[in-house]
């Protein structure tokens, strides 16, 4: 990440000011705000059995069906569980699915999106073939079908998203590539002897970079809504574990007595996924610079 | 840091200078379209010494990049159909394996490119996109291969090149952009240059520059150049010999002074005759070559110049004339069969004036 630092640094949108002196324009106080609360939410996910929170799945029936009291600060499930650890211990579940499911989608379907784009020919009709094909399958019926058959551990659910999400990438980054493998500089760099993954690697990739990280944080976001939906069909990792859609789901049935179940782990996931999404927006912006300028 | 290379293992030593380093021969070179197969180079052969400099000038669609792509190896495989020979320092380019160029391309031969906007890579730094080559090429380590880049970087004229190497292309004007891309080109020390319209894209002002700093880095390294150009008044003064193309073939060809003095191919003479040049009073009209270069998928028989031809009789249009040495000097080639008459020399006094 320090590279891409450096470039939103160096590459920010210029501005002059009256003295015709050029400042850099920054990425805005949001920005660092929904940062900060991405990477709140990351770290408490991550640091969760440190934090001293109460067992996720520990039932108390003396406090049933609480709303948020010192005691426990968002208050009880039906089962008299904490919902501030659940919450936690529940963003680990969507983060897991959303970060796994998207690497995996942007390994292969980022590396076949750029070689199909820069070799052409046979290879580039063949995966975008596939690529169609596999888009043509209305994603949550099969994603679906096959946890239904497969199983519902977490790892499972992250792989079958994560090839789900393939040909979306492969899409979006061929696409990006395209526009960049023939330009001249790829000529160039060839001319100066550089080899075919050379010209990937240190030529393309870096033109690509922004677009393929906004569109990461944009698929984050959708997978976790799916996961959140397959929780909600009660397809995803299996109760007492937590995650965002399960509580959502469970708290149905509450809803008129206790509306803090459903309120906090539907808060959590709203502003993550905002947050996601106008994260990936700002940096496509500030870094998308060479396009604009001028 | 002094103006001068840091690494000296490639330059030619003096036994190297000699013979020949660039052979083609017949050289056919034809893309498939849609529309039918286009014959963009159709039989050119050429020499070139080491350390010589050649110009290859014609207008646009002429074939004169396809050639100087073709001497690269630079062409789309799956596309271009190539017959010939085209022998580089021993190596023969035609067929082979990107596997053997690439021991060629940056090493020993490099090309400079018509648009500096679109040659350089707009998200890297100018250092890494010199220094890519050294590392490849030689046995440089990053501190050894930054110098290198900065001192490069001094000797393409680029000032204070320690901070210039921080760069990002769009952070310089278009002429330092060319110097960087002389300065990636001449990294190896290569033994030829291809030039291809390397002036194009800038100020007329910036052009002259560019071209002298050319010249002067070809002198000081020995390093042959192909210069291709569609301006006559470009290579007058900074090439040894003058390869002249139209409709993908070489219609004449000699050494730079006497084609100024003594040029036989009426296309010659219309390409000097359309150059602008100062001492013309304001508002002089430019003598433009009437029509169009011919279709390279359907070639007219006979002469390819001669529907544009003034001097054109009835056997230019129907049998096409070969390239044959010229009476006066077998150096001197041209395809006509009604050359000018000798002595034409066109309106060469005024040519040292243009860029």
């Amino acid at each position: 990440m320090s590279d891409i630092a450096a470039t939103v640094a160096s590459a920010a949108p210029e501005a002059a000011d009256d003295d015709g002196i050029v400042k850099k324009k920054k990425v805005g106080v949001f920005f660092w705000i929904f940062t900060g609360w991405v990477a709140l939410v990351v770290l408490a996910s991550i640091l969760a059995p440190l934090l001293g929170l109460q067992d996720p799945n520990n039932a108390n029936f003396d406090a049933i069906n609480q709303g948020p009291t010192t005691a426990h600060l968002l208050g009880t499930d039906d089962l008299g569980r904490d919902i501030l650890s659940r919450v936690i211990y529940g963003a680990r579940v969507s983060l897991i699915v959303g970060f796994g499911a998207m690497s995996i989608g942007m390994i292969f379907g980022g590396t076949l999106g750029m070689v199909a784009a820069y070799r052409r020919g046979a290879v580039d009709s063949f995966v975008s073939a596939v690529s169609y094909v596999m888009l043509a399958f209305p994603a949550l019926v099969a994603v679906i079908a096959i946890v239904a058959f497969w199983g519902h551990d977490i790892w499972k659910i992250t792989i079958i998203v994560g090839i789900a999400s393939i040909p979306l990438v492969y899409r979006v980054v061929r696409a990006a590539t395209l526009s960049y493998a023939t330009r001249e500089f790829v000529t160039a760099a060839k001319s100066q002897g550089a080899t075919d993954i050379r010209i990937l690697t240190r030529e393309l990739l870096p033109n690509v970079l922004p677009a393929i990280i906004s569109f990461f944080l944009i698929g984050v976001a959708s997978v976790i809504i799916l996961e959140g939906a397959l929780a909600f069909l009660g397809l995803s990792v299996q109760p007492p574990t937590a995650s965002w859609g399960n509580m959502i789901s469970e708290s149905r049935t509450y809803l008129s007595q206790n509306p803090w179940l459903a309120l906090f782990p539907s808060l959590a996931m709203f502003l993550f996924l905002i947050a996601l999404n106008l994260i990936g927006d700002s940096l496509r912006q500030v870094l998308d610079v060479q396009d604009s300028k001028l | 840091m002094s103006g001068e290379l840091v690494v000296d293992e490639g330059f030619p030593t003096e036994e190297e200078t000699q013979g020949l380093l660039l052979k083609v021969t017949d050289l056919k070179t034809s893309f498939a379209t849609p529309r039918g197969r286009v014959r963009a180079v159709d039989g050119v052969s050429l020499e070139l010494g080491r350390g010589e400099t050649l110009g290859i000038v014609g207008e646009s669609g002429s074939g004169k990049t396809v050639l100087s792509r073709s001497i690269m190896g630079l062409l789309p495989r799956r596309t271009t159909t190539q017959s010939g020979s085209i022998v580089f320092d021993g190596t023969e380019i035609v067929g082979a394996e990107d596997k053997t160029l690439r021991t060629l391309w940056g090493a020993k031969i490099a090309m400079v490119f018509q648009d500096p906007m679109t040659s350089l890579n707009p998200v890297v730094r100018i250092e890494r996109q010199i220094t890519e080559s050294l590392r490849l090429h030689t046995s440089m380590d990053k501190a050894e291969a930054k110098a290198t880049a900065i001192s490069l970087l001094g000797q393409v004229g680029i000032p204070s090149p320690t901070e210039r190497v921080r760069n990002y292309p769009h952070q310089l004007s278009g002429g330092m952009r060319q110097r960087v891309t002389i300065a990636i080109a001449l990294a190896c020390s290569p033994r030829l240059l291809l030039a291809d319209e390397p002036t194009t894209g800038l100020d007329v002002t910036v052009q002259a520059q560019i071209l002298d700093l050319l010249s002067s880095l070809q002198q000081e390294r020995h390093m042959a150049v192909i210069l291709v150009t569609h301006d006559l008044g470009v290579v007058a003064t900074r090439t040894d010999k003058i390869a002249v193309m139209y409709a993908g073939r070489i219609v004449e060809t000699t050494t730079t002074r006497r084609l100024f003095a003594d040029m036989a191919m009426p296309y010659t003479k219309a390409l000097l005759n359309s150059t602008p040049r100062i001492s013309d009073p304001s508002h002089t009209r430019l003598t433009a070559i009437d029509g169009r270069p011919p279709d390279l998928i359907n070639p007219p028989p006979g002469c390819a110049f001669a529907p544009r031809c003034e001097s054109a009789t009835d056997q230019c249009r129907t049998e096409a004339p070969p390239l044959r040495p010229a009476p006066s000097d077998p150096t001197h080639l041209f395809a006509c069969w009604n050359p000018l008459p000798g002595g034409t020399a066109g309106r060469v006094t005024t040519l040292e004036e243009s860029p």
